[in-house]
């Protein structure tokens, strides 16, 4: 559809929302390459210092590789019970009830911050599980939402007679799904689990709860920093943050095109 | 065996969200109702008794409120001009607006104290044009955990309504204009009801996210500004007073429901009544 013309007034108001969305990614940015003590915008000078002292930070370097298993670690449990999901629900629409989709959206319904404390009771106190399986399962239920979505908004596109077809020309229906359905979701199961891996990744609610001495994310550890340090540290370990999501975004651009991610 | 199939493949997920959400989510909600001396609602009593979880309470649905309000209009605003944008531009403003939604809450609300705060960008700004002579207070109030609410979940309503604006035919844009209604008659008779639906569910979003959000409380509005997840979490973890967090989680589950459910039935009656005329 091209552009509708609209009134000057709004086009502005608009605009001012827009930067009031992209300004303060820029002001954090900004501050980052200040060579100041204290956060300063627009920079004064220019300096990497404050990269080099993220790097420095034994705590951020840790947690940051945590972090990184926990997302992996979280997105690979959502995403073998999620596809399994999501192909049930829409190969087999007729056995299975109209409502049972919906249920795998239960975890947008229950606030973060109640889901993380009940999650410490659960696996942390009457399990007693170490820090990290808990976080990886914590973070499975927040990511499933995503990928049974996104995989299968792509399954509804996918023609299951094709895999009839070779099932009944004598292929195994677990070798149809490897080399007929999945190859053609390929699409899909990328950006759930890219979804599914940013979620984590960012995750605050459940982490608070469950992490504990000694194991910590990145998030939690940037938190914590935050309260007692005030500089331009934060901005770096920030924008870092953001260059991994824009990396992890990219790849997707490449893959199969963002607009067809967001909607 | 086949008629199986099926259930086995959701088995893993169902039993996933049964045990590690269902189970300790009820488990939290049962346990509130657990009182110290046998009764059902002592935990509540308890609750309410206390004058500064009352406090907490209101301030939380008032900033809950507030920043819906605000993401609502600034949504509405950005959604309305990216709608109405050429295909090219339509596109690289949709990734610039949503692109906050994928980084951190804590980087998100950082950026904030670094534009409030007493050498924030803001103070700099106005102390150089000479508004004002001392930096003014902005951090630690309520409205600056109201902006900061309202910086995270905008996005969230921006998606919810371009979709909900870029599919308005055009030819009831020509319409309302060749039957002689004023732009700004089409704005209020075409163009806002059709958007409704849109808002509504942007706004179940931002609500019952402004609730739940932690962070942005904690470093926005500090101690002066708590509200039922800081509160929660304070319960929960420092002074590990844990009927009290049960309590306060069940009143949160019990809001975020309410909503929910109210203003999916707003949304019924609005589309019953649109079939109606």
């Amino acid at each position: 559809m091209s552009a509708r013309k609209i009134n000057p007034l709004s086009k502005i108001a608009g605009w001012l929302v827009v930067f009031y969305l992209a300004g303060p990614i820029i002001i954090v940015i900004g501050t980052s390459v200040s060579d100041t003590p204290f956060l300063a915008f627009p920079p004064q000078g220019f300096t990497l210092k404050w990269y080099h002292k993220v790097f420095e930070l034994n705590n951020f370097v840790e947690s940051f590789i945590t972090s990184m298993e926990v997302a992996f670690g979280g997105t690979m449990i959502a995403l073998i019970a999620g596809l399994a999901a999501a192909y049930a629900l829409s190969r087999y629409k007729v056995r299975l009830p109209a409502w049972y989709g919906s249920i795998f959206f239960l975890p947008f319904f229950i606030p973060e911050i109640v889901f993380g404390f009940s999650m410490l009771k659960t696996l942390i106190v009457q399990f007693d599980l170490p820090i990290l399986p808990s976080l990886m399962l914590g973070h499975a239920i927040l990511c499933l939402p995503y990928i049974v979505r996104v995989i299968g908004a792509s399954l509804a596109g996918f023609d299951f007679s094709i895999q009839e077809a070779a099932v009944s020309l004598g292929m195994h229906p677990v070798k149809a799904f490897w080399s007929i359905v999945l190859p053609n979701i390929r699409s899909g199961v990328i950006a759930g689990a890219v979804l599914a891996f940013i979620t984590s990744l960012n995750d605050m609610a459940v982490a608070l709860f469950l992490t504990g001495p000694g194991v910590s994310t990145l998030p939690i550890e940037v938190f914590t920093y935050v309260q007692q340090f005030f500089d331009p540290t934060v901005s770096a370990v920030s924008v870092l943050l953001m260059a991994v999501t824009i990396g992890v975004m990219a790849l997707i651009e490449r893959s199969l095109g963002l607009s067809k991610t967001i909607k | 065996m086949a008629a199986l199939g099926p259930w086995l493949l959701v088995l893993p997920a169902t039993m996933l969200l049964f045990l590690l959400l269902v189970l300790p989510v009820a488990g939290t909600l049962k346990e509130s109702f657990d009182g110290a001396s046998g009764g059902l609602l002592d935990n509540y009593q308890a609750f309410f008794a206390d004058e500064f979880n009352r406090v907490v309470l209101i301030r939380s649905f008032k900033i809950a409120f507030m920043s819906t309000f605000v993401s609502l209009v600034a949504g509405f605003l950005g959604a309305y001009m990216i709608a109405n944008a050429s295909p090219n531009l339509k596109r690289v403003l949709l990734i610039l607006s949503v692109f906050p939604l994928l980084t951190s809450v804590v980087v998100r609300s950082f950026s904030f104290m670094a534009i409030l705060g007493r050498n924030g960008v803001v103070n700099t700004l106005f102390l150089k044009i000479g508004l004002i002579d001392q930096p003014l207070e902005l951090l630690f109030t309520q409205g600056a955990v109201v902006a900061g609410l309202a910086y995270l979940f905008t996005p969230l309503m921006i998606l919810s309504l371009v979709g909900v604006l870029e599919n308005i035919d055009d030819d009831l844009y020509a319409a309302a204009g060749s039957l002689g209604a004023s732009p700004v008659g089409v704005f209020f008779q075409v163009t806002l009801p059709l958007a409704v639906p849109g808002m509504i569910v942007g706004s179940i979003l931002v609500f019952t996210g402004s609730l739940a959000t932690f962070v942005t409380p904690v470093l926005l509005g500090g101690e002066q500004q708590m509200t039922l997840s800081t509160l929660l979490y304070r319960k929960a973890m420092i002074s590990f007073d844990w009927a009290a967090a049960n309590t306060i989680a069940a009143i949160m589950m019990a809001i975020t429901i309410t909503c929910v459910i109210a203003m999916g039935a707003l949304a019924n009656r609005i589309a019953a009544g649109r079939k109606m005329r």
